[in-house]
């Protein structure tokens, strides 16, 4: 959701907890208390805890974490999920060899 | 909270958020506005990862060698995040004699600087890298470029400047810059209005339209980049390469993956691309054939992701740094052309150096931002 966002806005101290050790994304191995320290740390945005931490950025490019993630991210901002816009969706949908993505090419050289 | 600050800087990329913590460790109070709803989600995110000082143009080396001496080695420590920085050499690759006269003007001018860069041929290129095909004829050779993530890098300057007091504001889309009593005083946003001593504008292609609102045209456009990247792979070698013909660059990270970034070559000939920095069909698929010429054993590694960015590629191809005669109170830190992760920090410390004490150590001027002259 596009809007002004003080970033100086206090959301109170980072409070260690018992599940802290749970892993939220599987294909790169974030703990849930990676997540939540990453949000004090000044990540607010789904687009910026992933690059900081990479969750969803592994094989299943967070189609498995990506709603949890996002939960604990709002939990901890005090926000309702609503208010997090889900970090952009790339291209290829699935995990493409390189050769395989490289041969499009219709007339001329063809690679195999 | 106050909208008045020493300094406002408007653009909260990697040169936004480095100029502000740079301020920050000399007790600068400072305001960074980001128009966009996230940190460094412009080219600062969507690079190569490159630092490297072979290839650039000699205007702008002396400050990026600067940075790579004085910051890039301890910036992990510094900031509290590792920016995965290697500082294990480049190669920029040649296949053809054209590729080798390109590549020995580069490394003779870069020499000329005090740059340590030489030519090397294709046997000693493969002794650094074995897994290049025996394609590759020559090489520039600098062992003290390396690479870096940027991702981990911008928001760890974000991250750290936050920490020593810096207010950032995300989603605060600057408008117009207003002057009061012939010094530039207000940044107008479309929602509210914020006042400095100091308003630097780091906001990559969009600073020209930000500045044509006090008068100063920077002579720069807006060209669309890719990048992609694999799934992790076995560990195989730790330079940045690129190439004469500027067909890839890239490195393997420290996860395991390939990043390499390049173009179709018809980016700002086809379609539009609706205010949206989005991949173009073409290009993956491009950037993948031009890795496979260069390293065959790449080509069954799996693409998980494609990503664009615009740089701010100005009319010469380096950036345009420091004060504004005729607009007392604007320092300009933009139009880094593609090359700006690098030098970010060189950069960086260097702008906040001249705002606080009015000097640099590094001489900036040959990147003043009236040095654009008509050709004849």
């Amino acid at each position: 959701m596009h809007q002004v966002n003080d970033r100086t806005r206090d959301i109170g101290p980072f409070v260690p907890a018992e599940d802290d050790n749970i892993l939220i994304c599987r294909c790169e191995e974030i703990t849930k208390g990676e997540i939540r320290k990453a949000v004090h740390d000044g990540m607010w945005t789904m687009t910026e805890i992933r690059r900081y931490l990479r969750c969803g950025m592994g094989l299943c490019q967070g189609q498995t974490c990506a709603k949890l993630v996002k939960s604990i991210v709002a939990r901890e901002l005090g926000i309702s999920p609503a208010m997090l816009e889900p970090a952009a969706s790339r291209a290829p949908m699935r995990p493409i060899e390189m050769h395989v993505l490289a041969n499009e090419v219709k007339e001329g050289k063809q690679y195999e | 909270m106050s909208n008045n600050a020493d300094v406002v800087i408007i653009g909260g990329g990697i040169i936004g958020c480095g100029i502000s913590y740079y301020l920050a460790q000399k007790g600068s109070k400072v305001i960074v506005l980001e128009g966009s709803d996230h940190i460094g989600n412009g080219g600062s995110s969507r690079n190569g990862g490159g630092v490297r000082q072979s290839g650039r143009d000699p205007r702008e080396l002396p400050l990026v060698m600067y940075g790579i001496k004085n910051y890039w080695p301890t910036l992990s420590e510094e900031l509290e995040v590792d920016c995965e920085y290697h500082q294990d050499g480049n190669l920029r690759l040649g296949k053809t004699e054209k590729h080798k006269e390109i590549l020995t003007g580069l490394t003779e001018r870069a020499v000329k600087v005090g740059l340590d860069v030489k030519m090397i041929d294709g046997d000693e290129v493969r002794k650094i890298n074995p897994y290049l095909s025996e394609e590759v004829t020559c090489a520039s050779w600098c062992p003290t470029d390396g690479h870096a993530n940027p991702l981990t890098t911008t928001l760890g300057y974000y991250k750290a400047a936050r920490k020593s007091g810096v207010r950032f504001i995300t989603g605060e889309k600057v408008v117009s810059l207003k002057k009061i009593k012939g010094k530039l005083r207000q940044v107008i946003t479309e929602n509210n209005v914020y006042e400095g001593e100091t308003i630097v504008l780091a906001a990559g292609f969009a600073s020209r339209k930000i500045a044509n609102t006090v008068g100063i045209d920077i002579p720069m456009q807006k060209v669309s980049l890719e990048a992609l990247v694999t799934e992790a792979q076995p560990h195989m070698f730790d330079q940045m390469l690129g190439t004469a013909e500027a067909d890839f660059y890239g490195h393997q990270t420290k996860h395991g993956s390939f990043v390499f970034g390049g173009s179709s070559g018809l980016e700002g000939f086809t379609r539009d691309d609706y205010g949206l920095q989005s991949t173009y069909s073409l290009t993956a698929s491009c950037i993948c054939r031009g890795i496979m010429k260069y390293f065959p054993d790449l080509a069954k590694a799996k693409i998980v992701r494609t990503w664009a960015g615009w740089m701010d590629k100005c009319a010469d191809g380096v950036p345009v740094l420091g004060n504004v005669k005729e607009v007392p109170g604007l320092v300009l830190a933009c139009g880094f052309s593609g090359h700006g992760f690098g030098i970010a920090p060189g950069a960086a410390s260097q702008i906040a150096e001249l705002i606080v004490t009015g000097k640099t150590t590094v001489d900036l001027f040959d990147l003043r931002y009236d040095r654009f002259k008509a050709k004849i």
